[in-house]
């Protein structure tokens, strides 16, 4: 139990909330001005402001990886980064992947390989896969399981996942090699 | 999460001023930890500093020829510089065995070594813990205590440190530079971190008022002959029950320097200086190896549910230096 006075003090009115500040994100490629509390959550201000219910709410502690999206292109876990602390940045979520209505390359192997059953991770996969072609560490099946770790799915779709990813990844370095 | 208002930092000056000015506030960078205690209400901050936007983010020689890591450049940014893959490499084995990519593209150099255990009890505010609320005693001892410590813990507190890169910096003999309003202070890597004793509330002897501004790495890197040796439940993304920095300087088959940290084990990153001793002047064999693992695990203590930990640990020393004794790429 929480019993020192600091613990005990009722909550302060609200009146005397921290003001919200406006921030400008640039989501998907276009600016989108909003007024956060400092506690909202980017995964909060895409899903509940801007409406962008792709990214998903999974544990809503940094463990799950459902919630990953792409940051100025490096992938990170939205439910643990605060709004206003990227105020200015530019923000990829898995409904920027498509170009004009071709999906994705990732998007089209997951589906061509069955990588998911009921779905839910899938966003946070594919994005944190478009994360790991950018990065271009992994070269390997085993890199690839490695490099995805942070990315849970409880259905167990793992191996269709990876090999959706190596399709892409080698589909690529066929394409570099052109 | 508690309300809290939130200001951004221009300079390291406006920073430690801030931080000097309210007790309760508390510094953000990556926030991969804050946050998450935030949302459990183990942390409830006044009011938080984003530090980001500090020029801190730099990695560059430093005066001794040793390597400057600037306090926020990403665990990611570290484990991926060329200097620290090829002088260093024992830090990008480590940092490289922590988290996930996501993370590691979010956490800080300087919140790698300010992030809090992850005790089950320090968590649940429902239960006492001498760490988040000194006086109300620890509910680990005699509860289910599988991942806390054999060395170095209290009657108070058996917390383990949860840091994988901090282990690789304590064999290193880092050196954390720190600014508060007297000033820059270096703190070596062996003083940073504290033993719970009757204060496992303080898990750093970084002073309310002061920030983390860099971490120097010294000129040894040992890069020829090191192994960082993790051993978790799962073999990725999951915090170490036992792990083990290894680093070592041969001249042929004997050892001439040898260093040694151990990581889920204690309080703070695990360095034993008797254990290494004895390793200098030896040839690099099995039975060499063990005896200082013994030694090192010599005043090891168990409290039920993690026993095991002790010869864990004692057969992971000898086969993190039989690793890097042979010098061999170890994945």
């Amino acid at each position: 139990m929480n019993n020192t006075p600091e613990h005990d003090a009722p909550m302060k009115p609200t009146a005397s909330l921290p003001a919200k500040s406006r921030i400008t994100l640039t989501v998907n490629g276009a600016a989108k001005p909003l007024e956060v509390a400092p506690w909202t959550t980017l995964l909060d201000a895409l899903r509940e402001y801007l409406e962008l219910t792709g990214t998903k709410k999974g544990c809503d502690h940094g463990q799950c990886g459902a919630c990953t999206v792409l940051v100025d292109g490096r992938r990170i876990i939205s439910c643990l980064t605060l709004a206003i602390m990227k105020d200015g940045a530019e923000v990829t979520t898995v409904e920027g992947l498509v170009e004009g209505d071709a999906l994705h390359p990732l998007q089209q192997a997951f589906v061509e390989h069955d990588a998911f059953q009921c779905g839910y991770c899938t966003p946070g996969q594919i994005c944190s896969a478009v994360g790991l072609m950018t990065e271009g560490r992994a070269k390997t099946a085993d890199d690839i399981r490695e490099l995805m770790s942070g990315n849970l799915c409880r259905c167990g779709a793992y191996p269709n996942i990876v090999a959706a990813i190596e399709q892409v990844m080698h589909a690529g370095e066929r394409g570099a090699g052109r | 999460m508690n309300t809290f208002s939130y200001t951004r930092a221009g300079d390291v000056a406006t920073a430690v001023r801030e931080v000097a000015a309210d007790g309760a506030a508390k510094c953000i960078a990556g926030g991969t930890n804050l946050i998450d205690l935030m949302k459990e209400n183990v942390e409830r901050p006044s009011r938080l500093i984003d530090i980001t936007r500090l020029p801190l983010a730099e990695i560059q020689p430093s005066a001794d020829g040793g390597l400057r890591l600037g306090a926020l450049v990403t665990n990611t940014d570290v484990a991926y510089d060329a200097q620290v893959e090829r002088r260093y490499p024992l830090v990008s084995k480590a940092i490289l065995a922590g988290a996930s990519p996501q993370l590691r593209n979010m956490a800080t150099v300087g919140g790698n070594l300010m992030q809090r255990t992850r005790c089950y009890y320090f968590y649940d505010t429902a239960t006492p813990c001498n760490k988040r609320q000194p006086g109300t005693g620890c509910a680990a001892i005699d509860g289910f205590n599988r991942m806390h410590a054999i060395l170095g813990p209290s009657a108070q507190c058996i917390a383990v440190h949860p840091s994988d890169m901090c282990v690789a910096l304590a064999a290193l003999e880092a050196v954390v530079r720190v600014t508060g309003p007297g000033g820059e202070r270096a703190i070596p890597f062996a003083e940073f971190h504290r033993l719970p004793g009757d204060t496992p509330h303080l898990d750093t002897n970084l002073a309310a008022d002061e920030i983390i501004t860099a971490v120097d790495l010294p000129p040894k890197g040992f890069a020829a002959h090191y192994a960082y040796l993790k051993i978790r439940d799962r073999t990725s993304y999951a915090f170490a029950l036992v792990s083990v920095a290894a680093a070592l300087e041969m001249d042929g088959d004997t050892i001439t320097e040898a260093r040694l940290a151990l990581g889920g084990v204690a309080h703070k990153p695990w360095r034993d200086r008797d254990a290494e001793a004895r390793l200098k002047g030896q040839s690099a064999t099995r039975d060499h190896f063990q005896r200082a693992a013994n030694a090192l695990l010599r005043d090891a203590k168990g409290f039920g549910h993690n026993n095991f930990k002790i010869e864990l640990a004692q057969r992971a020393i000898g086969r993190a230096l039989r690793q890097a004794a042979a010098g061999e790429e170890h994945p």
